[in-house]
């Protein structure tokens, strides 16, 4: 440790605890990161559960699979377990398993968001000032992307040039990386942590709405042999079933199109690889086949959290190789100075320091009206009626 | 005049303007002030892989040598790399976590994980024999969603030599 003092001792700096920087805001229990992200997010369970600030229609999806399920399981199954196979409920209950596994861990996940560029990277971007007036930067800039030239806009929100396939997200006022959409049904953005998540919750929800359809379908018919199938049809809304499952089953195949030919739906809303735009047009992001595509998407790297969610605590753990006592902290982006448009959402009181109280929704200031939904779901799935309990 | 205790160098937060030294000053610390802040963006040129560009800046000539910077950038560049390849191994653990409904992560770190903490050893490793020698520090690029290498230089205020 003293050899190591030695190299430092040229240059006698100090730790800067963001803490004791402020000496009146001394507090007890460590100020959560996540707190502090500017942004229109909620929290829960301590930072690990992010979600966007509507949630409503996402408690819809929920209420919407777990009654249908529910019903199915409890006036079809006996009827099909006894008088066909066992399997059938069995089979049933490991999609739905998986349908609300992939449904909250698409809701729950952080989809990338990239931290906001702190002033100083702000203002190295901005350019030198000219009478102590920021000149905004150009509004993109072209780079070159395995050939094909790509524009990255500049965020005003986030002030920083966005990398590709990153998009702002009007909603929840994040940039998000490899942004695909916001998706109320979800109650998130879907972007380059949660899309596998996302697919396959689509995906086993297409199964799972087509196997309870059949089954429904084939419960009506044996009941029918004994009552008529007209009467037995009449007590099952079943053609309105038939509606909804089309619509998830579309949603399933547009999205499995998108990840062969690994696009975004955002990319493919604006045509940007689209050979209409000129000859020469391709997307560079592509892997050439579509199995590589689709592994890439669905079974890739999955990329941690960034920036200020890179952990639940402001203290860094102390790291295992024999180094001065105290670990570098990371320095804290500064809120954004006034130039900046959006308003700042104020710090909320730091929480007890308790083990992580389930559900905190975190105190936010009511945001500014949000603008109108940007929706690019090409089709937004209809809602799922429940089975008819069948005499 | 004998510090009492050593740290780690560490990054000024962005809330203390240079005027904070003074204060500091009253815990007989000395502080050096934030000269200038060095971005190093990142290279898009083979997609949205993890890369950074390997021009080196000007403003860091009279601190340190261009092969040095090079070498970090590149390391960093090449440890990206190996954190989000995509082969056989990183296939398999995306089936396996799908298997299990992700709930294997509950009891092991992603591969991607394990390469951060190491790119973050690296860092800090960097930083105690290069860099902060030079009134330096690197952040890792995790803290700025690896959009850059944010590279501080701090007032040369050293009595002794340089190095």
């Amino acid at each position: 440790r003293r050899n190591r003092g030695g190299l430092l001792n040229q240059r006698s700096f100090i730790v800067t605890d963001p803490e004791r920087s402020f000496p009146g805001q001394r507090s007890r229990s460590p100020r959560r990161k996540w707190q502090l992200l500017p942004g229109r997010n909620r929290f829960y369970c301590d930072g690990r559960i992010m979600m966007a600030r509507q949630t409503r229609v996402f408690y819809l999806t929920l209420v919407l699979i777990l009654l249908t399920c529910g019903l199915f399981f409890t006036f079809d199954c006996p009827f099909l377990a006894s008088h066909l196979t066992p399997a059938i409920p069995a089979v049933a209950g490991v999609l739905f398993v998986f349908v609300m596994a992939t449904l909250l861990r698409a809701s729950f996940t952080d989809p990338g968001v990239l931290p906001r560029a702190t002033p100083d990277e702000a203002a190295d971007l901005e350019g030198p000032t000219g009478e102590g007036v920021l000149n905004p930067p150009p509004r993109s800039r072209e780079v070159l992307v395995n050939g094909q030239t790509v524009r990255l806009k500049y965020c005003f929100t986030c002030r920083m040039f966005r990398p590709p396939r990153a998009s702002h997200c009007s909603l929840c006022d994040n940039c998000v990386e490899r942004f695909d959409h916001h998706c109320p049904w979800v109650g998130n953005c879907v972007g380059r942590r949660n899309y596998r998540f996302f697919y396959l919750f689509i995906l086993s929800l297409s199964f799972l709405t087509l196997f309870i359809f059949a089954f429904v379908i084939t419960h009506v018919i044996i009941r029918s042999n004994r009552t008529g199938f007209l009467s037995a049809l009449k007590d099952s809304p079943v053609v309105v079933c038939f509606f909804s499952i089309w619509s998830i089953v579309g949603l399933s195949g547009f999205h499995t199109y998108l990840i062969s030919s690994n696009q975004t739906t955002n990319e493919d809303i604006k045509g940007s690889w689209s050979t209409k735009r000129g000859k020469d047009n391709y997307n560079p992001y592509s892997y050439g086949n579509i199995l590589t595509n689709c592994c890439a998407a669905l079974c890739g790297p999955l990329p941690p959290r960034s920036g200020l969610l890179l952990s639940t605590t402001v203290l860094a753990s102390s790291p295992p190789s024999p180094l001065p006592p105290l670990p570098p902290l990371p320095p804290l982006p500064a809120p954004p100075p006034p130039l900046s448009p959006p308003p700042l959402l104020p710090l909320p009181l730091s929480p007890p320091l308790l083990p992580p109280p389930p559900l905190l929704p975190l105190p936010l200031s009511p945001p500014p009206l949000p603008p109108p939904p940007l929706l690019p779901l090409p089709l937004s799935p209809p809602l799922l009626p429940p089975p008819p309990p069948l005499l | 005049m004998k510090l009492e205790r050593r740290y780690a160098c560490a990054p000024a937060s962005d809330r203390i303007p240079s005027t904070m030294a003074e204060t500091h000053s009253l815990q007989d610390l000395r502080q050096p002030a934030v000269s200038s802040k060095v971005f190093v963006q990142r290279d898009y040129g083979s997609g949205t892989i993890s890369k950074f560009q390997t021009k080196f800046p000007s403003e860091l000539e009279s601190r340190l040598d261009k092969q040095q910077f090079d070498e970090t950038i590149q390391t960093l560049n090449n440890l990206y790399a190996e954190a989000e390849k995509l082969g056989g191994k990183s296939y398999l653990e995306g089936c396996l976590a799908c298997l299990t409904a992700y709930t294997i992560f509950l009891c092991m770190e992603t591969h991607y994980e394990k390469v951060l903490k190491k790119i973050s050893r690296y860092i800090k490793d960097q930083n105690e024999k290069i860099y902060a020698p030079r009134g330096l520090l690197l952040t890792d690029p995790i803290e700025r969603g690896l959009r850059v290498v944010e590279i501080t230089i701090y007032e040369d205020r050293s009595i002794g030599s340089g190095r």
